[in-house]
């Protein structure tokens, strides 16, 4: 059988176009590698400018298939779609991943960590995210997967002098690489049942209401991929490495991780479930349910008693993934599919621009207190008033205050659900409206610490915060605060995101 | 609907909007600088609601009127639908006044920790916030405007309030966001139910009625705890007491006079209009939950020995009183609320200020150490006596308005409603005014009579440093307080004579709603 689909083997036409983000990327991490061997120690600044032009490079021929493509472009026999769904998060991705070079820059350099590597990494794993989000084939996504995290896993031990750092990296390799083991022998089982790895040949084999012997098979397959992914959305049960590692690892590496790294895993799931699970709703929903449920409220029940920002805003993280996880578990119930995808990539784009401000603020007061702790934040709107309105604008967000961003993320996962209806929607959306209040707590306290506390003895200004946080800054709050009062310009987005194939389209 | 100077609402609305972006560049150490924009923003918009006013066509007062619809958020159907008639103007052009008000009164007295810059900004986002809900004509844009004033009061409260105030603005944030999100689930229910075509409140108000009847009950029901935590009713109250007595005197005002308004004012705009079988059937529990709020705040208020305290308690009473009027769904009931909600604005807000400045004066506020203010500050223990007399509803007064009218229509409730139950809540509500005008004549009478207390006496008491080197608080009502406190004085007595002034702009709209 090898022998015959080798002869039978075409050169794919391939439509460079539509490759060009991933080229200008691929190219980008030749070049950063090429430059860094060739700069002086002082000049290695150039390689984190380098990275940053070539993140912003590879937006140009996003922007132009997102104007010039008219519904979608299919390769390689329908196993790389490039379409507005994927458009939008190779949109994140890039401006994510720019975001986070802006938020590196100076730790990089006054830390005297390797940065030409460092970037390197950097735009490895933005690839990876990339192709994740074109990818509708088993093996593209098991290879994107792998190609977005094994450089993060380093990025997270980048303080190698710093024994937390290295417990970060170390776990999050461990339980990563037993995710992806884990998700592999669930794809294994998969190509089984199928014969196949595209997605939509595999969804067109998997029916689980069919009965039979192969049942049992099949649900084990769709247990096993979902766990993989829900390692690399730290949903709970599966989120012990998040805060370990969000601590540890150097905080630009953690609003990377929690935002692009989280967002590429939620892909991950949302191409498996649309793609390759329809048959199996009545497996896939209430196991959506569960970790939705479990995270949201975990998460923030572990989130109230943090005293270190950092692993505060990991486990916000944990739970804002529960959020994200809500409209899943009604993704199968009567045409309620279009809404939660919706509400979905909405909600990742909305999370992303928001928690990103959140750690760039952070590593901005930081700066100042050399500390993580929450307290170290106290009195800080008596030196740094600039500073506490946009912490607390992205507090606010998070907490899904109007008219800020998140609030429109919320909303839109709790109309998917409510829509939806029945037991299952209506009890999830009441799961979801209690945890939004209990997050709200903690977030104020945060905010409690900034505007109501005294500043600690003799501190009256801020080490200046530096210009490429700035512009980090600026940009997180101007996304946070316009897509707040006019969410119609993401939610546009939403509304094409019709995951082609997905919909019988 | 008439659509024209479309303009008008959202200049009115945002006006202050562009204040804070002017002041956000001044530097915080020109203080001068950065009030003197604030106020200037806040005559401009004041300026623009009396343009209003004049422009409001009376003879239409049922129609929304300076009505405009734009698309806002497309995917979901919300628009950006203002529009104002009869009912939410007077409410509209209050939260103008106060906040301008409060400015004036503002300007001697930044409470700790100062950061007028700061404390000037909060107040005219929250002017926006307010201003916008009472135009707002689409649930969204309701909701979105709703949550504005949350966090400049909850840090209005939290940095400059009393010393408790941790406490207190926390509690005050949890309440208010655990009400905002049941509101929102129910404003997307009722979306969903009349067929996700629009949030537009026109269009749910025409539709409402066909959504299924224990449909309607639970959609309510997320409405109600939402306005009711806000009002705030009886037994979502506890915030009130706490978040009143800890926040600075500006707040207490704008929380008395506009914020608790949002809640009453949603029950009238659109949880009544919108779900015409489910208000009667939630009625009597309001009417009763109203009954509850007006005694036990009465007893409550005896029971304070904080005048601050006591007269968030009488609060709570008083938006009793409105909400009795609301739970009886006629045109005399509503017409009674609204004008409750405005009379209650004036008086309990004047009330705050005075408090404010007593304490200003004396440094506490415990009832039993206060006495002989009318020997030692006679200006402002006669004002004090007047709002006293304003809020326990002595006719002549607005007080009066807003109390009496609401009892009459609890006699004779919209039809199909208990009639038993209503009645036994009117004679309930009617010892609620005895009592009422126990607690507050007893509070007259210890601060108020007597001979003063040597102890607190400014001269060479307790009081002197405290002072800012002047050595003497013990003033009399200042300018500043006269100029904030006159039209509030004047505006109690005008509708008080003449309370058909704002009858007659309220009616045809609540006739047009309720009189079906």
């Amino acid at each position: 059988m090898l022998a015959a689909s080798l002869a039978e083997f075409v050169t794919p036409t391939i439509d460079y176009h539509a490759l060009a983000p991933e080229i200008i990327l691929a190219l980008g991490i030749c070049a950063v590698l090429l430059v860094d061997l060739f700069v002086t120690e002082r000049q290695r600044w150039i390689t984190g400018m380098l990275t940053g032009l070539v993140l912003l490079g590879s937006f140009v021929p996003i922007v132009t298939l997102a104007v010039l493509t008219d519904g979608a472009r299919s390769l390689f026999d329908g196993r790389y779609v490039i379409d507005d769904f994927s458009l939008a998060l190779k949109a994140l991705f890039v401006l994510a991943g720019y975001v986070v070079v802006l938020l590196s820059t100076n730790e990089m350099e006054e830390g005297h960590y390797y940065q030409g590597e460092y970037y390197l990494l950097m735009l490895t794993s933005v690839l990876g995210m990339v192709m994740m989000a074109s990818s509708r084939d088993l093996v593209s996504v098991f290879v994107a997967l792998e190609f977005l995290s094994i450089p993060a896993y380093m990025m997270a031990a980048w303080r190698k002098r710093d024994a937390l750092s290295n417990e970060a990296g170390v776990k999050y390799y461990l339980l990563g690489v037993f995710a992806s083991a884990v998700l592999l022998y669930g794809m294994s089982l998969l190509f089984g049942i199928a014969g196949s790895t595209k997605l939509v040949d595999i969804g067109a084999a998997i029916d689980v209401s069919a009965g039979g012997s192969g049942v049992g098979l099949q649900v084990l397959a769709i247990v096993f991929v979902i766990a993989g992914f829900a390692f690399k959305v730290s949903a709970v049960p599966f989120h012990t490495w998040a805060p370990d590692t969000y601590q540890g690892a150097p905080t630009p590496v953690t609003a990377f991780l929690s935002v692009a790294s989280k967002a590429a895993g939620f892909i991950g799931i949302v191409s498996m479930v649309y793609l390759a699970f329809p048959g199996a709703v009545d497996v896939y929903q209430p196991f959506m349910w569960a970790l939705a449920a479990l995270t949201m409220t975990v998460g923030n029940l572990l989130a109230l008693k943090q005293t270190n920002i950092v692993r505060m805003l990991a486990y916000s993280s944990v739970s804002q993934g529960g959020f994200i996880l809500m409209p899943l578990a009604v993704a199968g119930t009567g045409d309620s599919a279009g809404p939660a995808l919706k509400a979905v990539v909405v909600y990742l784009l909305l999370y992303a621009a928001t928690n990103l401000g959140a750690f760039a603020v952070v590593i901005a007061v930081s700066r100042t207190t050399q500390s993580g702790e929450i307290s170290s934040f106290g009195g800080l709107f008596s030196y740094a008033p600039g500073l506490t309105v946009l912490m607390t604008l992205f507090l606010a967000s998070l907490a899904g205050i109007p008219p800020l961003s998140g609030w429109y993320a919320k909303f839109g996962a709790f109309t998917a659900v409510v829509d939806a209806g029945g037991p299952w929607g209506y009890s999830i959306a009441v799961i979801g409206a209690v945890n939004a209040v209990v997050a709200s707590a903690y977030y104020i306290t945060v905010m409690r610490e900034m505007w109501m506390k005294p500043a600690p003895e003799g501190r009256s200004t801020l080490v200046r915060v530096p210009a490429p946080v700035t512009a980090a800054l600026v940009l997180c709050c101007a996304a946070t605060v316009i897509l707040g009062v006019l969410p119609g310009l993401v939610a546009r987005f939403g509304d094409l995101a019709d995951l082609t194939g997905a919909f019988g389209g | 609907m008439i659509q024209e100077q479309q303009w008008l609402l959202s200049l009115g609305t945002f006006l202050p909007m562009a204040g804070v972006l002017v002041m956000l560049f001044i530097p915080k150490k020109n203080e001068l600088l950065a009030k003197e924009v604030a106020l200037v923003t806040a005559v401009a918009t004041v300026v623009v609601g009396i343009y209003t006013l004049v422009q409001f066509d009376y003879s239409a007062a049922e129609k929304l009127q300076f009505f405009t619809t734009n698309d806002w958020i497309t995917p979901i159907k919300a628009t950006y639908t203002i529009g104002l008639d009869g009912i939410s103007l007077p409410l509209y052009f209050l939260s103008m006044v106060i906040t301008l008000l409060v400015m004036i009164y503002s300007w001697d007295h930044v409470p700790e920790p100062g950061n007028a810059k700061a404390f000037f900004i909060l107040m005219l986002v929250l002017q926006t916030g307010m201003a916008g809900t009472f135009i707002a004509q689409d649930l969204i844009l309701f909701f979105v405007f709703f949550e504005v004033v949350l966090l400049p009061m909850y840090f209005m409260i939290g940095v400059w309030g009393g010393e408790n105030r941790q406490y207190a603005s926390l509690k005050f944030f949890l309440y208010t966001m655990f009400g905002s999100a049941l509101m929102l689930v129910a404003f997307i229910a009722l979306f969903i139910k009349t067929g996700s075509e629009s949030f537009s409140l026109p269009y749910l108000i025409e539709n409402g009625a066909e959504v299924a009847r224990t449909a309607q009950m639970w959609i309510f029901a997320g409405m109600f705890i939402g306005f009711a935590v806000k009002v705030p009713m009886f037994p979502f109250h506890t915030w009130l007491p706490d978040a009143h007595t800890q926040a600075p005197t500006q707040g207490s005002v704008i929380l008395a006079a506009i914020l608790l308004k949002l809640g009453t004012y949603g029950f009238v705009r659109i949880a009544i209009p919108t779900l015409p079988e489910a208000a009667p059937e939630w009625a009597p529990v309001i009417a009763v939950l109203a009954a509850i709020g007006i005694i036990y705040g009465a007893l409550g208020c005896l029971a304070q020995t904080d005048m601050k305290r006591l007269i968030a308690f009488s609060s709570v009473a008083h938006m009793g009183f409105v909400m009795l009027g609301i739970s009886t769904l006629t045109p005399l009931g509503i017409n009674a609320a609204l004008f409750g909600m405005v009379a209650h604005g004036l008086i309990t807000g004047m009330l705050f200020f005075v408090a404010g400045s007593v304490k200003e004066r004396y440094h506490t506020l415990e009832i039993a150490r206060l006495r002989g203010m009318l020997v030692e500050l006679p200006k402002l223990g006669w004002i004090l006596g007047f709002c006293v007399m304003a809020s326990l509803g002595l006719p002549g007064l607005a007080g009066f308005w807003g109390e009496f009218p609401a009892i009459l229509s609890a006699w004779n409730p919209a039809e199909g409603l208990s009639l038993g139950l209503f009645r036994t809540v009117t004679v309930i509500a009617a010892l609620g005014t005895v009592l009422a005008a126990a607690y507050l004549l007893w509070l007259y009478q210890r601060t108020a009579f007597g001979t003063p207390n040597r102890e607190l006496a400014g001269h060479d008491g307790h009081g002197s440093h405290h002072g800012d080197g002047h050595g003497d608080d013990m003033h009399d009502v200042n300018r500043f307080e006269w100029a904030a406190w006159i039209p509030l004085l004047v505006a109690i007595v005008v509708f008080g004579v003449y309370p058909q002034l704002m009858f007659k702009v309220m009616d045809p709209a609540v006739t047009a709603i309720f009189g079906k």
